[in-house]
């Protein structure tokens, strides 16, 4: 049992316990803060396959920026315990059923998939990262450059919505 | 040196996905389900840097930066439209939202 191994197990551990709780917590802050929870391990989790810089944006974009607006929107709606309607019948004896085998096909499938098989070598040389985000980044001003230009008009786009649709109507 | 082997990353991604389409089902709070989509994102997101590193190369780590930016404008945009429901509705329930429902 390797340092990485005993890493990933924790991380992975984390990760799982943090998505089980979003799905059994009743408060909508509950679920926001074991999402973070799963937030921070997974970056924890690409460290580990050696994308740090990913890592650090997963941190400050996801885990920062995207999860301080869920729970300021959960604040300003003042969500309390959510209500327990009558499930539909449906969701318990097909949907849960078919929701788990969903589950074990993805992971049968991707474990005996070929790609699989392949041996990813994590953390590796101290210099290797600082290439790995400079050739990141050339490639993303150079090969992305053109999506990269169209997720700026996104933002903008998605800006504008946000306050066309949150003003108040008069 | 690690030898954490590629099918380890995917199959936790798969549990992952899996346990938010549980959450996306199963919840009735719409800030919640949110969430459970924002998680999902999160579990195609570890797929896609455990491909990269399996290849050795760059271009999954590009989309995974893709991914983030246009999950942070769907979570601004999702997040006015479930403000204005709110308002509307007066609650945050998704079965109390049946305009449309036959």
């Amino acid at each position: 049992m390797s340092i990485p191994f005993i890493l990933f197990f924790v991380f992975a551990l984390v990760a799982v316990g943090g998505a089980i709780m979003l799905i059994v917590a009743r408060e909508p802050i509950h679920s926001a803060l074991s999402l973070v929870l799963v937030m921070v391990a997974l970056a924890a989790l690409y460290l580990l396959l050696g994308a740090e810089f990913i890592s650090a944006v997963q941190v400050i974009v996801y885990a920062g920026a995207v999860m301080v607006l869920f729970v300021f929107v959960i604040m300003l709606l003042n969500a309390g315990v959510e209500e327990r309607t009558n499930y539909s019948q449906m969701a318990k004896y097909a949907g849960l059923p078919l929701a788990i085998l969903l589950l074990f096909s993805l992971a049968h499938w991707m474990a005996h998939s070929a790609i699989g098989a392949t041996v990813a070598n994590g953390a590796g040389a101290p210099n290797q990262a600082a290439v790995s985000t400079r050739e990141l980044s050339s490639m993303l001003f150079q090969k992305y450059l053109f999506p990269f230009e169209a997720t700026s008009i996104l933002i903008l786009i998605a800006i504008l919505g946000a306050l066309v649709l949150a003003k108040r109507p008069e | 040196m690690s030898i954490v082997p590629i099918s380890y990353y995917l199959v936790l991604s798969a549990v992952l996905f899996g346990l938010g389409v549980v959450a996306f089902v199963f919840k009735r709070n719409i800030i919640t389900i949110f969430m459970s989509i924002e998680l999902m994102l999160n579990a195609v997101n570890l797929a896609f840097v455990a491909f990269a590193r399996a290849h050795n190369q760059l271009d999954g780590l590009v989309f995974v930066f893709f991914v983030i930016v246009v999950a942070a404008a769907e979570a601004a945009v999702g997040l006015a439209i479930v403000i204005t429901i709110s308002q509307n509705r007066r609650s945050l329930n998704v079965e109390k939202v049946d305009l449309l429902k036959f």
